[in-house]
């Protein structure tokens, strides 16, 4: 090696170092910004001097008072409606969705393409315009208000074929010989479907799962159509929402940190576990479109 | 130099050619419009001809059949059990007698009221034996609307299941004739999960579907031509009726309002603008310095590559409701960020983020910037996947080759990842359009438009379409035709973007061009 080229070298080396700790200083202040409002809710969760918003971020009196104070509100009712929503949710809109997507995914029908087209352009439609009818449907129906949580579950359920495009793009990746291997072995397409298929699919599954359960665990706007109002009917979105209203926001901001800080609790602790196979769905969605 | 020229070259044309395709769609408009009636026409004419083959099917079908397929002509499913179907022709069977009963107990009624949406609204009426006035409650225009397009929907599905019946009857001569058997019902049973299970797994989702987002969205199109709103709600107030095209009137007209307000149009193009320019801007941002805090990540020599990771994905995980609301309080002028900049002293008056009107564009660009707090972490998970996924020998010719990394980021990468996530960026361009929780969580719309008609439902400065509808709906006067023709709207808006950018998207045409 020449002088010259050596020290070209060492140049380069220099050089990536520096660009190496620029991106580290970067990565750690993004880190910093991105976590600075969560330790922000932690932090204002224990604030006892004060129930309203401050400019300060570290309390003063440190205590749990917010945290018991929420037991005396409708907060623990709350949490349960939308405990149970997301749990129901979570379990009918995965079957549905995997219904729909392996059937769209392994069967070649008439139908297919157009049913897909229908439903591309039906997704262009705002899905709040049909709230509206819904809301009117269900409270004939007696589903709104105190009774809110079945109505909201139809509501989440209902229409989640719709949202078949990211496990469609995992079945498309199974290799349909095995399908035909079964078929030649004398299995019924049902069979095929529990018996080889599902074992292969625990990520996609997964994903669904977590997916359906975190859209009523933090849904604002069909919760709050269907509660309308009714402090029982209420998930924990639109009861936290009310919260910060003008007339309730100085008696009830910590309170809101500490109901966040439980809502968000739970879901954090499922997605640092099942973060794999999130990271896994969501890249293959956007790559497949 | 020539290197670089020809480096310069290639990018001049890659420009050179975005304009000559954007040039050619537009001029082709006039054409493709053209060939579009001409396919609606060709599919008419198909349609037509089709109807025709299936009824001089029908009518062979009655002329040649034997006695049993004529009876099942008015008898539905008469032939399947004749013939020894007898599960099949029981399901015929049943479901033309429910057909028959639901017509005539409620779907006549239904259908006879469509035109019309009821006629007598509620009434007060002198009750003797109270000593009071009581209303009384006649037709009721939602249900009405409702039912009779969920009646013409079910004479759709008996003439469709009929033709079905009267073909199985033909098909089952044909077998008979040619000596073989039938299917039995044990084989129809077998078939539900066999041969026809794509039939059986579709069912609940499409039902579910049909009820939940077809119907609804059918029956708001058809509010848009009525005057449904908080004063008519078709029952207990007053009766709602078919106004035609006056909502749209209302909406595109540039008439101003009463008291000196804005126009409804005036309004409605300024909240689209905005719309646009959001969606624009929160697309793009988080979609370039997502892939930039990819690449750093993924960069050789950065350590805790996992650890970053894990920190931008937990961000995923807190429901946005909490965190954004969390924010636009820190926002706040008595918030957190407001203390700060006070503490430093770098401003002597607290800002007003949101809720200053004469300074919208304060609060727009604020929502963009917060916006790109949240959409980071999706876009570096996505990016991430992708990039990793490039083929590593594409850069080794490029360093060989002696290309900056700046060159290899723009003639490499980012034609890859353009191409790859082409589809992508259209649908969460969309996807933003209609980003309701962003916005209403944040600011909920303001600062408040003044100019605007309070009878819009007091729009505001960083209103989207989507959430004016919102505000539409749950405000006082609760103008649901007005929700309903901005949804219209919004729908055609969506989809005329698609459609532009699905005719300029180059992984649509040219598939194979980076495998």
């Amino acid at each position: 090696m020449s002088e010259a080229t050596a020290k070209r070298h060492m140049g380069l080396k220099t050089s990536r170092a520096i660009s190496n700790t620029a991106i580290h200083v970067l990565l750690i202040v993004i880190s910093i910004i991105w976590l600075i409002p969560f330790v922000c809710i932690v932090l204002q969760s224990f604030r006892v001097e004060n129930t309203g918003p401050v400019g300060y971020v570290v309390p003063k009196i440190w205590g749990t008072d917010n945290y018991v104070r929420l037991f005396d509100t409708d907060f623990p009712r709350w949490y349960t409606n939308t405990f149970i929503c997301a749990l129901a949710t979570a379990v009918l809109q995965t079957i549905i969705v995997l219904c729909m997507s392996y059937t769209l995914s392994r069967f070649r029908f008439k139908m297919r393409k157009p049913l897909m087209r229908f439903m591309l352009i039906l997704g262009m439609f705002p899905g709040m315009l049909s709230m509206i009818i819904l809301y009117r449907v269900l409270k004939d129906l007696g589903l709104t208000q105190a009774n809110a949580v079945p109505g909201l579950i139809l509501v989440y359920v209902a229409s989640s074929g719709m949202g078949y495009y990211v496990s469609k793009g995992f079945f498309d990746t199974i290799p349909m010989s095995l399908d035909e291997a079964a078929r030649v072995d004398g299995a019924t397409r049902a069979k095929i479907l529990y018996k080889i298929i599902l074992p292969l699919s625990k990520p996609i599954v997964i994903y669904t799962v977590l997916t359906a359960f975190m859209g009523p665990w933090g849904d604002y706007v069909f919760a709050r159509y269907i509660a309308f109002g009714t402090s029982a009917g209420k998930n924990v979105a639109v009861g936290l929402y009310d919260w910060l209203n003008k007339d309730q926001i100085s008696n009830c901001y910590t309170m809101f940190c500490a109901g966040g800080v439980l809502v968000a609790l739970p879901v954090t602790i499922l997605f640092l576990f099942l973060q794999k196979y999130y990271v896994e769905g969501v890249t293959g969605g956007a790559v497949k479109g | 130099m020539s290197q670089l020229s020809d480096l310069e070259y290639l990018r001049l044309s890659g420009w050179q050619k975005f304009g000559y395709k954007l040039g050619r769609f537009f001029t082709g408009i006039p054409g493709a419009i053209g060939h579009f009636f001409q396919k609606i026409g060709r599919c008419l004419g198909r349609g037509c001809a089709a109807v025709g083959r299936e009824i001089a099917d029908i009518a062979d079908t009655f002329i040649h059949g034997d006695w049993k397929t004529k009876l099942s002509f008015f008898i539905m499913g008469f032939g399947n059990i004749a013939r020894g179907q007898v599960l099949r022709g029981l399901l015929f069977l049943l479901f033309e007698i429910v057909f028959i009963a639901y017509m005539v107990l409620s779907g006549g009624y239904w259908l006879s009221m469509l035109p019309s949406l009821g006629l007598v609204g509620p009434t007060e009426e002198y009750n003797e034996i109270l000593d009071a006035y009581t209303t009384t409650y006649h037709d009721n225009s939602f249900q009405i609307l409702l039912y009779g397009v969920l009646t013409i929907f079910f004479i759709i599905a008996f003439i469709y299941t009929w033709r079905v019946n009267v073909r199985q009857n033909k098909i089952a001569e044909k077998i008979l004739a040619s000596g073989k058997k039938l299917k039995s019902g044990k084989d129809d049973l077998r078939s539900i999960v066999d041969d026809q299970f794509h039939k059986t797994l579709l069912a609940l989702p499409l039902t579910g579907i049909f009820f939940f987002t077809v119907l609804p969205i059918l029956f708001m199109i058809l509010v848009a031509f009525t005057n449904y709103d908080g004063t008519h709600n078709g029952y207990t107030n007053s009766l709602f009726t078919w106004v035609g095209l006056d909502n749209f009137n209302t909406m595109l007209s540039w008439a101003g309002g009463s008291g000196g307000s804005q126009s409804y149009a005036a309004t409605f193009f300024e909240v689209l603008l905005w719309t646009l320019i959001w969606a624009f801007f929160a697309t793009f941002t988080n979609y370039f310095l997502g892939m930039f805090v990819a690449m750093a990540i993924n960069k050789k020599g950065i350590k805790f590559k996992k650890g970053w990771r894990t920190i931008l994905v937990l961000t995923i995980a807190i429901p946005q409701f909490i965190s954004l609301l969390y924010v636009s309080k820190m926002f706040a002028k008595n918030g957190i960020i407001n203390g700060f900049l006070l503490d430093m002293g770098w401003i002597t008056q607290a800002i007003d983020f949101f809720g200053d009107a004469s300074r919208p564009w304060l609060a727009r660009v604020t929502v963009i910037l917060i916006n790109i707090w949240i959409g980071i972490p999706y876009l570096m998970l996505i990016t991430t996947g992708i990039l990793m996924n490039i083929p590593a020998d594409l850069y080794e010719s490029a360093k060989i080759d002696g290309a900056s990394g700046w060159q290899q980021y723009r003639k490499i990468t980012l034609p890859y990842m353009l191409f790859v996530t082409g589809p992508y960026l259209l649908t969460s361009f969309t996807g933003n359009m209609n980003n309701f929780n962003v916005i209403y969580l944040l600011t909920a719309g303001a600062p408040t438009n003044a100019a605007a008609s309070s009878a819009a439902g007091s729009v505001g400065y960083t209103d989207l379409l989507i959430t004016w509808l919102f505000k539409i709906t749950t405000g006082a006067e609760s103008k649901y035709y007005l929700a309903s023709v901005i949804g219209i709207l919004v729908f055609v808006v969506v989809a005329l973007i698609s459609l532009i950018v699905y005719n300029l998207l180059p992984s649509i045409k040219n598939e194979e061009d980076f495998r």
